[in-house]
């Protein structure tokens, strides 16, 4: 099948100071990099999930997909045509095809819109007046299950789950290719989670769109994605089919991730991994390995050589000097000792 | 104990209690009219011992936290119940008396860090004020106030006091609030979602954290949270509370191996978990949470609607606490964990009805195995 969404290199640059000041203390090199040399791909009905802690970098690739952020560098394919360096006027046709459902699922509805003038602004803001308003807005909201009374309502009368399905709604306004959920499920209780995941799952299943879920909830993302990547400091330290990451996770951050995921029964007592100390900032990255500040397998050689990418087959690759459930363990442990 | 036990005389009240919450009834007036949004609540937190208090948001679990320490919102009326803290009722308390139980007796951590934290004053001032009782040197106060730091895993805390909330991350500043907490060694601390707004692996070294000081402090702490996972890891007894009751209440083990209610068992079902095998459909609740304005609140049982046994009794006659008997893999040496009752608000549990609840649980077995989930 070919690839519907193909990103190469990415990297997304904020300044992190002013120039005044950047010349007034000879910085050099003024910015953050808020996502690192990140590529992936993303095929027709394929679900990718992007997880990390609070400020790894997620939302920025995804404000980056949709033209929010500019680019620095790297390249980002949509359907074989290259996204970056487009003017706005020239992405405008593209942000049909991709559609973005925002974290926040009431901050993002306007509070003076009824739901109705909600889900059909899409039309509105693509020029294409000519359709049916009413007849659309039903169609909207039958298949992302509510009823038709729905249509009259304003956002504050809904409930935070029923906020999601009309976030849903308008994403699905345009039929898309690709939608991009930023935090499908934040600030929802577990039984409403289900009732937006199912519907993803069941839309996906229909209408064969592609997407980009990011979340930090891993347990969502093991159950509706085949991909998934791990993100630290803007970097993917880990990719792969999302059954590998989780049964065979190669980078110890995968690997805290995973065992940070309190069990809901008090006789697990599980073996924890548990990562030292506080998440870096951005501005004072971390040489080589970036995560051997905190790593629990740590030795000399990640704080002075860059791990690089390595493959551990069909597609899952990592950046890790040691990584976990590798064969090769045993061998380039014993060298790391002789070198010392 | 074979018939209901009464919401007078909580389970575990005998041991120790420390505090003990007696039928609390409170209600938020609104434009519409009254809220009930806390029902003929009782809760026990025995000495030295960590209750988690589970719901879903609405559910009342944090109205119920700051009820105990009496910070509600202008438009909150208790209209009954005692909340005894060693057998003094907090809620005859003048405000004066109340604010020398508060931060002594007493102390809260908050959801936010960072709201919780006043932005213009260094973690030296918030530490040193809130000492303001002891008539020690203000020296002998930041001294306490940097080993208290340390304690909770501050690095380098004779330096970083001087500091600002804003330059400390979200797991560093729930810890400084940890710290502030602990400090004025309270009787009883109050978490109300400490960690829902810090990331996985912050939220395991809170949970940690909280752990280590309770046994080195001995002291009881009622934790508030929606999440199942950390509530399994950190409590000894869990009370589960759906819109504005408490359905159920044991010991960890009883509530997360043998939950009697069927909304703890349905709340249990939907966290994704607790799913081993891989699925694309997410079990979830169906239906909404009853209205609970005055006059809406429905008669019987409250999860009435939403309950897949639902029968006639459910419609009219509000459900007692009832003992909760053990099922059918019971036998586990649990030592200690039995000082806490089991009970459930839900007449399956009632001995009278053993036929229904089989039913019940045939449905719930066959259910299960379709679904391929959890045994």
């Amino acid at each position: 099948m070919s690839v519907l969404l193909e990103v190469e290199d990415l990297k997304v640059r904020f300044r992190s100071m002013g120039m005044v000041r950047a010349l007034a203390t000879r910085t050099s090199d003024p910015f953050l990099d808020a996502v690192c040399n990140v590529s992936f791909q993303v095929r027709p009905g394929e679900t990718l999930g992007l997880v990390g802690e609070s400020g790894s970098g997620k939302s920025t690739i995804a404000r980056a997909l949709m033209g929010l952020n500019p680019v620095h560098s790297g390249s980002i394919r949509f359907a074989g045509n290259e996204l970056t360096g487009l003017s706005q006027r020239a992405y405008k046709p593209y942000r049909r095809d991709m559609a973005m459902m925002f974290q926040d699922p009431v901050g993002s509805l306007s509070p003076r819109l009824t739901v109705r003038s909600l889900i059909t602004e899409p039309f509105k803001m693509h020029g294409m007046r000519d359709r049916d308003r009413d007849a659309e807005a039903k169609r909207l909201l039958e298949m992302v299950g509510l009823g038709t009374d729905f249509a009259q309502r304003f956002p504050h009368q809904l409930s935070g789950g029923q906020a999601r399905r009309i976030g849903v709604a308008r994403a699905l306004a345009l039929d898309p290719k690709l939608i991009i959920a930023d935090e499908p499920t934040a600030g929802l209780d577990v039984s409403v989670q289900g009732e937006v995941m199912n519907l993803l799952a069941r839309l996906q299943e229909e209408l064969g769109i592609a997407m980009l879920i990011i979340t930090h909830n891993l347990n969502v993302v093991r159950h509706i994605s085949d991909h998934m990547a791990v993100m630290y400091l803007g970097r993917f330290v880990e990719q792969g089919p999302t059954e590998e990451v989780f049964y065979r996770p190669r980078h110890p951050y995968t690997e805290v991730l995973l065992s940070a995921n309190p069990e809901p029964d008090p006789d697990a007592r599980i073996q924890r991994v548990e990562a030292r100390g506080d998440v870096p900032s951005l501005v004072n990255r971390p040489p080589a390995c970036e995560f051997h500040t905190r790593c629990p397998r740590a030795r000399q050689v990640c704080s002075q050589i860059d791990p690089g990418v390595s493959s551990a087959g069909e597609g899952h690759v990592y950046r890790c000097h040691f990584p976990l459930n590798s064969e090769h363990d045993a061998s380039k442990e014993g060298g790391v000792r002789q070198e010392r | 104990m074979s018939q209901a036990a009464t919401t007078r005389g909580v389970p575990g009240a005998a041991l120790g209690t420390l505090l003990e919450v007696r039928s609390l009834s409170l209600d938020f007036t609104s434009p519409k009219g009254r809220i009930h949004a806390l029902r003929d609540i009782s809760v026990a937190v025995p000495k030295g011992r960590i209750v988690g208090v589970v719901g879903e948001s609405g559910s009342g679990k944090s109205t119920l936290a700051y009820a105990i320490i009496r910070l509600l919102a202008e438009n909150a009326i208790i209209t009954r119940g005692e909340v005894l803290l060693e057998g003094d009722d907090l809620l005859r308390l003048s405000p004066r008396q109340m604010r020398d139980v508060r931060g002594r007796r007493m102390s809260m951590i908050f959801q936010d860090p960072m709201t919780s934290l006043n932005r213009v004053l260094s973690v030296d001032d918030h530490m040193i004020d809130i000492q303001y009782r002891d008539s020690v040197s203000k020296a002998e106060k930041r001294r306490r106030a940097i080993k208290a730091l340390g304690h909770v895993g501050i690095p380098d805390p004779e330096s970083r006091i001087r500091n600002y909330p804003h330059q400390f991350s979200g797991g560093m500043r729930q810890r400084i609030c940890i710290a502030m907490a602990m400090l004025v060694e309270p009787d009883l601390i109050l978490a109300d979602e400490p960690t829902t707004a810090l990331d996985a692996t912050m939220e395991v070294q809170i949970i940690n954290l909280l752990k280590r000081l309770q046994s080195e402090l001995g002291c009881s702490i009622l934790f508030v949270s929606h999440h199942l996972g950390t509530v399994a890891e950190l409590c000894d007894d869990v009370v589960v509370m759906y819109a504005g009751e408490v359905v159920e209440r044991g010991s960890v083990r009883d509530i997360f191996h043998q939950p009697g209610h069927p909304y703890t068992q349905a709340l249990l079902e939907c966290d994704p978990g607790r799913i081993r095998e891989r699925t694309r459909r997410l079990p979830t609740i169906p239906g909404n949470v009853p209205s609970l304005l005055a006059g809406e609140v429905p008669g019987g049982c409250i999860f009435k609607d939403r309950c897949p046994y639902v029968f006639d009794r459910c419609q009219l006659e509000r459900p007692p606490h009832y003992t909760v008997v053990a099922g059918v893999d019971e036998g586990r040496a649990d030592g200690d964990d039995t000082l806490a009752a089991h009970t459930a608000r839900c007449h399956l549990r009632d001995p009278g009805e053993a036929s229904r609840d089989r039913e019940s649980r045939d449905i719930r077995q066959a259910r299960d195995k379709a679904a391929g989930g959890h045994p």
